[in-house]
């Protein structure tokens, strides 16, 4: 008995010695990874890298960020739109049900799947080459459930004395909504917005088929908006970072040093989507503590 | 209830523009959450509209696709005439997968438990974060990672075959992608356990380590199964980082370490260089409908498991 209790501890310490070991890998992988990679894509870096042209990487983060960008004008608003009915008009039953399912179904779509309907709908139907918006639409998409899903349950979260307070006034529901819940979510709305920018960033194989995997800018261009070449043109193809990653690395053998420049594409990006999720980090700790009265 | 009081007494108070705004912002925020159905229901009837002609364009049969691995589609034109059996795909996917989470599920269930029974306090400081930062890098990242340091590392030390693009080279990589999906839910998952329960096994003069095999982890179980199947789902939509390191070989693999290709690889290779409507295009656009149909699977499955949950503790 005596032996058996003795056996007990000594597994229950060896097995603690485990976990202790498992979560240790965890943090030295993401350390060795991380640091791998923006080594290595500093390590590389040549001047030339930074340009905006062929040779640069410039133009395709630019088009990160404008993509991403747009996708976020058209998702913002209809995410939280939809996430406002969700919590406070939906009824219980079968539609609310039927929606719940939706949202799961598009959070959970392989981004690849989400791409081909992006190219067959924006592309093949309306006759469009690849462009920028119909990347952000692709992007939009798989961003909508995070969003919508993040204002329902901030909304859900308030207490239901704002919901009364702002009733008492003799406000109507809507009235409620837009003055005193909305601003009361603020915070985790856009702590939501912000991780669904950084999946963005990130996004690869949605692109793939919609916005191109080519750019051409003429940065003397900037407001002729129908020029194929001018930056702001949403309309025209427009190859990302991340894509840009996939194209250096596949067939990339046209360009010179292309294994260096995705090398540094890769650091950049990883670089970019930290600080967004440094930022939303620090947005949600801050609402916290203004939440708390702090 | 309380959304159509104050409208009703604001008619009657005489304040129209009021009760029209709030029909209005009523309509508009409907139509958004309506909007979702339609987006969904859209995507799934596009799929199946260009996933169906496989077998209604060109004859092919259900079996002949998921079942035989004679692939040789014609690529131009409408003419047809060529074989669409994708076994060898649908193989690679499943066998890339199921590796995945043989690596992926002891690793995420210990960070899951040291989470949440080890050490709450380092979990909450630096290994949850650790977890969000993996789960944040992109997909296209680690199958540049793989490329750059997986692949030449395979072919140095095992010498395979084709440089190091293999079967193994994709599962590591699908691994670690999938690794902090099954680690957050199941954390969760062992965190909606009741406090009780750990202190009625502590009161039988368990010790940790018993509390947590015996009692927390099959308390969870449902949870946690469901955190596999996330991750699961997660990795059979994976297509950049796969492709990058899985050699896209159309052979059935013979070895761990010889390379083959799967549904998301042949899709994001070979869909810009078939012309559209022939016959390798359409059964592309299949393999983009299975991807949507096993992903429609999962949700079944959690929804399942979750339902079964709720039985038993009724």
């Amino acid at each position: 008995m005596n032996n058996r209790a003795s056996r007990s501890r000594t597994s229950d310490k060896f097995m603690t010695g485990v976990f202790y070991c498992v979560g240790g890998f965890f943090v030295l992988l993401l350390v060795v990874l991380v640091g791998y990679i923006v080594i290595k894509g500093f390590a590389d870096m040549d001047p030339s890298f930074l340009s905006f042209n062929r040779e640069g990487i410039g133009n395709q983060l630019f088009n990160t960020i404008y993509l991403v960008f747009l996708s976020l004008v058209i998702c913002v608003p209809l995410g939280v739109a939809a996430g406002i009915y969700m919590a406070e008009y939906a009824k219980p039953g079968k539609l609310t049900k039927f929606i719940r399912i939706c949202i799961e179904t598009l959070s959970s779509l392989p981004s690849i799947v989400v791409g081909l309907f992006g190219y067959l709908v924006f592309l093949l139907m309306t006759g469009a080459t690849w462009n920028l918006l119909a990347g952000a639409a692709a992007v939009s998409i798989l961003c909508l459930p995070l969003i919508t899903t993040t204002t329902e349950d901030a909304f859900r979260a308030l207490p239901d004395s704002y919901r009364e307070g702002g009733l008492a006034l003799g406000t109507t529901h809507w009235q409620t909504i837009i003055h005193v819940l909305l601003p009361a979510c603020v915070g985790r709305i856009i702590t939501g917005v912000i991780l669904a920018a950084g999946r963005g960033f990130g996004e690869a194989a949605a692109l793939l088929y919609t916005a191109g995997q080519s750019t051409n800018i003429n940065w003397s261009n900037w407001w002729n908006l129908t020029s194929p070449t001018c930056p702001l043109n949403p309309l025209r193809p427009g190859e990302t970072l991340a894509l840009h990653i996939w194209t250096m690395r596949t067939e990339g053998s046209l360009y010179a040093n292309s294994t260096e420049i995705a090398n540094f594409s890769a650091a950049v990006l990883v670089l970019l989507v930290f600080a967004f999720s440094l930022l939303a980090r620090y947005i949600s700790r801050r609402m916290a503590k203004k939440a708390s009265g702090q | 209830m309380e959304q159509t009081k104050p409208a009703a007494r604001d008619k009657k108070s005489g304040a129209p523009h009021m009760v029209r705004k709030e029909y209005l912002g009523r309509v508009i925020v409907t139509i958004c959450g309506l909007f979702i159905i339609v987006l969904t229901l859209a995507i799934g009837a596009f799929l199946v509209y260009k996933g169906i002609g496989t077998f209604t364009v060109y004859h092919h049969s259900v079996f002949e696709f998921l079942f035989s691995s004679d692939w040789n589609p014609s690529s131009s034109g409408s003419s047809g005439g060529g074989t669409v059996g994708a076994a060898i795909f649908i193989f690679g996917s499943l066998i890339t997968c199921g590796l995945a989470l043989l690596i992926a599920t002891p690793f995420s269930l210990a960070a899951a438990i040291f989470i949440t029974q080890i050490s709450p306090k380092l979990g909450s400081t630096v290994i949850q974060p650790t977890i969000e930062i993996f789960a944040g890098i992109p997909s296209v990242v680690y199958g540049w990672v793989g490329l750059t340091i997986l692949v030449p590392f395979i072919r140095d030390v095992f010498h395979a075959r084709m440089g190091g693009y293999s079967v193994l080279a994709a599962a590591i990589v699908l691994a670690v992608m999938i690794a902090p999906t099954i680690t957050t839910v199941s954390a969760d998952a062992i965190r909606g356990v009741p406090g009780m329960y750990l202190e009625a096994s502590y009161g039988l003069g368990s010790t940790r380590w018993q509390a947590i095999y015996k009692v927390m982890v099959p308390s969870a179980l449902p949870g946690i199964v469901t955190g596999i199947v996330l991750g699961l789902s997660r990795a059979f939509g994976e297509a950049l980082a796969v492709a990058m390191v899985i050699g896209k070989t159309r052979a059935f693999p013979s070895s761990l370490l010889s390379p083959t290709t799967n549904l998301t690889s042949a899709i994001a290779s070979d869909m810009g260089n078939t012309a559209d409507g022939s016959e390798h295009n359409m059964a592309l656009w299949t393999m983009a409908l299975l991807l949507l149909l096993i992903s429609m699977l999962f949700i079944i499955l959690i929804h399942f498991i979750s339902g079964r949950k709720e039985a038993s503790e009724k």
